[in-house]
């Protein structure tokens, strides 16, 4: 208890220590909160979902703080829906059957760039008569545009820059240029300023109604942008993390355990055990490791946990068990294991509660400093395409953005995001690592 | 994916008898050289042997190559206008043979456990055989060519970037050793954490640095293309391509490597017998060459020899980022395309060049530490 106070005193006075354990803290908070507000199934849902679940994001949109760093402005994407009160609705009946739906929705635009898409997504209720709708545009000049009239069925899609008649009716093909600048004027700008958007809806029943979602897609997205699919990365980045944790930490932890209780094991019995131990090692090391996790994930499972498995497996069995032994062999000899030979204790007793402890601090910061390189081993899997094909990790929005040619295409947060989030994970716990390193180690510890 | 070990070698204990007879010295030689081999052997066959296990998934790859099999020749055997003619029994009997004579060219006739034997016997002879599905760029099927054609990209990248990375370290690490404390041996330590990274993410920060935002060097390949003609352009090519990933292997490592290096040149720097000659008056260079560099010898050609070895290998995830085509990357192709013969071929290479240079290294020891004799008591 006091040798382990004394070595967090000692890490105190390593700047790099604080700084590692900081930023793991933090990782662990965002793992928690990650695993807190999403749920395992609902991450892999949302992840694993088409259109249908992110039909409200943009392609390909960098995130919203690109416009911090550029002078030029790009819109933000945004969608705002009756249903949730988020756009404002007022119904008034004229009649007992028809009664008026005024949907207005207004908001600024002081970007540089025109949007990419503008669309309404309709859900109505009605038995035998459609309700209509009439769309218009106001522009901050006060020139009110007639977008659309027309029948709305139960759920209706209605695509700005997709519709013929309004691309003829503002005589441009750009529709979204045209509702962003005066096309009248010789040199058309984009006009800054509120814009609204006003639906005039009717209806012709008494239990029908109208509800509209208005999806407004900018080339900025949210906090991490958005991918090929239209998937939001924060997702994939939040739940990353505590896949990357749980896979560097448990694989470091299974490893250097195992083999340190097989190193244990070896040099206390000896004899056939010890020669067998050695053997296995020696054929380890003619093994590929990196192909036959290839092979594993190509032919068996992609499954993470059998990687799991797999990489703690072949990396028992490395030549960390021979330094292992080298010093076990020594501390067998001690006069406390002769002694509790001596009153008769047990192997197991003697392997587990007097040899094994003793090599705890040599154990840590190795285990520490091992975490790293098994975050990036799972990022190098998913990078080769062989990624846990459910789960959103960081290595797959790599994967992702390098099959998709993002570094040519210039969608670089797609990859520095991820990136980043893999560096500073490697660093915080290299940095604790090399820290316990030389607390634990007190012949580096001048050095 | 370098395997440094920086301990010393544990067989160098000290040899207190000195052996007067020279025939009991070769006799214990010659048994412990046989002694050796022959775990050596053993070792290889099963290590070869289990990565055919797992190459074969254990005798799956048949059903799968079986069910590959049937369909194509079945598709192509239908879609042949002149077998539209025939009777159906005729045809499904001459679609069968075909199945049965391609299944016997791929020796899928015989049960697994016998062929795995076939296998294993075949690639410890180092009779590569015939891939299955890939071809290299003449259009060989012969595994023996495939590998060999993807030999020189790799022993570039690999050979380059290894050989600069080891002497790079090892030498900043011996004068860094010398000045310990001095600002650029703290920034050394500060920066050995970046190692954490392997040469792929440096990769990705490079490409994005370098050839998407100022556009001065490739993304990625060989060569230009199309390729230049005169030699030298050629040359110039490949080197222009060669600087990234060659720069990200040697960039993700180099801290961790001086830092390795340094810290064992100190921990020999302190040694009695270094403190002494230093006392006796020595210039700096002979403390360094006589008494440090030259017990640390053996620790560094171990560390070489392992090093020569793993350039074999090749690095399969920077060459899949860098489209680099070499082994690492046809060894990735091999495993998604089902091609046994030549994932088990790479490995079988590199499995004895393990071998080989472990075997060789215990000889290597004797002749540079005099402490260490080969054979000589305690096992590695």
């Amino acid at each position: 208890m006091i040798a382990l106070k004394n070595s967090l005193r000692d890490l105190v006075r390593y700047p790099s220590a604080v700084l590692g354990l900081v930023i793991i803290f933090i990782l662990m908070g965002i793992a928690v909160y990650a695993l807190v507000t999403i749920p395992y199934s609902e991450a892999v849902r949302l992840w694993r979902g088409g259109e249908d679940v992110w039909y409200q994001n943009p392609k390909y949109a960098a995130p919203t703080w690109y416009n911090f760093f550029s002078s030029k402005k790009e819109p933000v994407s945004f969608a705002v829906n009756t249903a949730d009160g988020s756009m404002k609705k007022t119904v008034t009946s004229n009649s007992p059957d028809i009664s008026t739906v005024d949907i207005i929705y207004s908001f600024d635009y002081n970007y540089d760039t025109y949007p990419q898409e503008m669309t309404l997504y309709f859900n109505t209720t009605f038995t035998d008569k459609l309700p209509f709708a009439s769309i218009v545009w106001i522009t901050p000049d006060g020139r009110k545009i007639k977008i659309a009239n027309m029948a709305v069925d139960h759920k209706s899609t209605y695509r700005f820059s997709q519709d013929p008649k309004l691309q003829k009716s503002l005589k441009s093909e750009n529709v979204m240029q045209a509702l962003f600048s005066d096309l009248k004027a010789e040199d058309p700008t984009l006009i800054k300023g509120q814009y609204q958007l006003a639906i005039t809806g009717t209806t012709f029943e008494k239990a029908s109604d109208i509800n509209a979602q208005f999806v407004f897609h900018g080339d900025l997205f949210g906090l991490a942008g958005t991918d090929k699919y239209r998937r939001d990365l924060l997702l994939p980045l939040l739940y990353g993390t505590p896949i990357a944790l749980a896979f560097g930490l448990l694989a470091a932890l299974g490893t250097a355990l195992l083999t340190m209780i097989i190193a244990a094991i070896g040099t206390w019995y000896g004899g056939w055990v010890d020669e067998l131990i050695q053997r296995i090692t020696e054929v380890n090391l003619v093994l590929p490791f990196l192909a036959i996790l290839i092979m594993i994930g190509t032919f068996y499972s992609r499954s993470i946990w059998l990687m799991l498995g797999v990489t703690i497996l072949l990396s028992i069995f490395s030549g960390q068990i021979k330094t292992y032994r080298a010093i076990f062999l020594q501390s067998k000899e001690s006069s406390y294991i002769e002694a509790a030979r001596a009153y008769g204790a047990s192997n197991s007793r003697i392997i587990f509660t007097y040899l094994i402890p003793r090599m705890i601090p040599l154990l840590i910061p190795a285990l520490v400093s091992s975490v790293p390189s098994f975050v990036f081993l799972e990022a190098s899997l998913a990078v080769l395409g062989l990624g846990d094909p459910v789960l959103p990790t960081w290595g797959k929005i790599i994967d992702d953005a390098f099959t998709d040619g993002a570094l040519y295409r210039g969608l670089y947060y797609w990859v520095l995001e991820p990136a980043v989030l893999l560096m500073i994970t490697g660093l915080g716990f290299a940095m604790l690592g090399f820290a316990l390193d030389r607390i634990f180690n007190p012949r580096l510890r001048d050095i | 994916m370098t395997t440094e070990t920086l301990t010393p070698p544990v067989s160098s204990s000290p040899v207190i008898r000195k052996t007067t007879f020279a025939n009991s010295t070769f006799m214990r030689m010659v048994r412990y050289t046989a002694l050796r081999l022959v775990t050596m052997a053993i070792t290889v066959t099963i290590g070869v042997y289990l990565t055919i296990m797992i190459a074969n998934m254990g005798g799956y790859v048949d059903t799968i190559m079986r069910a590959e099999i049937r369909d194509n020749t079945t598709q192509s055997m239908l879609a042949n206008p002149n077998n539209r003619s025939l009777d159906r029994a005729v045809l499904q009997k001459l679609i069968q043979d075909r199945i049965a004579s391609q299944e016997e060219r791929l020796g899928l006739n015989k049960p697994f456990a016998i062929r795995s034997i076939n296998y294993l016997r075949n690639s410890l002879t180092l009779n590569l055989g015939r891939a299955l599905n890939m071809t290299s760029d003449n259009g060989s099927k012969e595994v023996r060519l495939i590998l060999l054609e993807r030999l020189p990209a790799t022993l570039l990248l690999t050979g380059s970037s290894e050989l600069i990375l080891f002497f790079a370290s090892v030498f900043i690490a011996l004068s860094l050793s010398r000045k310990y404390g001095s600002w650029l041996d703290k920034l050394t330590i500060a920066f050995s954490p970046t190692s954490a990274a392997p040469p792929w993410f440096y990769g990705i920060f490079f490409i994005l640095i370098f050839a998407a935002i100022f556009k001065v060097l490739p993304f990625g390949g060989l060569v230009d293309s199309p390729p230049p003609d005169n030699s030298i352009d050629y040359g110039l090519s490949v080197f222009k391509h060669l600087i990234l990933p060659a720069s990200a292997v040697i960039v993700s490592s180099i801290f961790l490597s001086i830092y390795n290096w340094r810290t064992f040149f100190l921990i020999y720097s302190s040694e009695d017998y270094v403190e002494m000659a230093k006392a006796k008056g020595l210039p700096a260079r002979d403390v360094e060459r006589r008494y440090i560099l030259r017990p640390t010898l053996p620790t560094i050609i171990t560390n070489f020899a392992l090093l020569v070895i793993t350039l074999w290998t090749g690095f399969t995830i920077t060459e899949t980022v860098f489209l680099w085509p070499g082994l690492g990357i046809t060894l990735f192709r091999a495993i998604g395309l089902y091609d046994t013969p030549v994932i088990v071929g790479s490995t079988i290479i590199y499995a004895y060049l393990l071998a080989f240079t472990v075997f060789l290294l215990d000889f290597v020891y004797a002749l540079v530490d005099p402490r260490v004799k080969v054979g000589s008591g305690s096992s590695q």
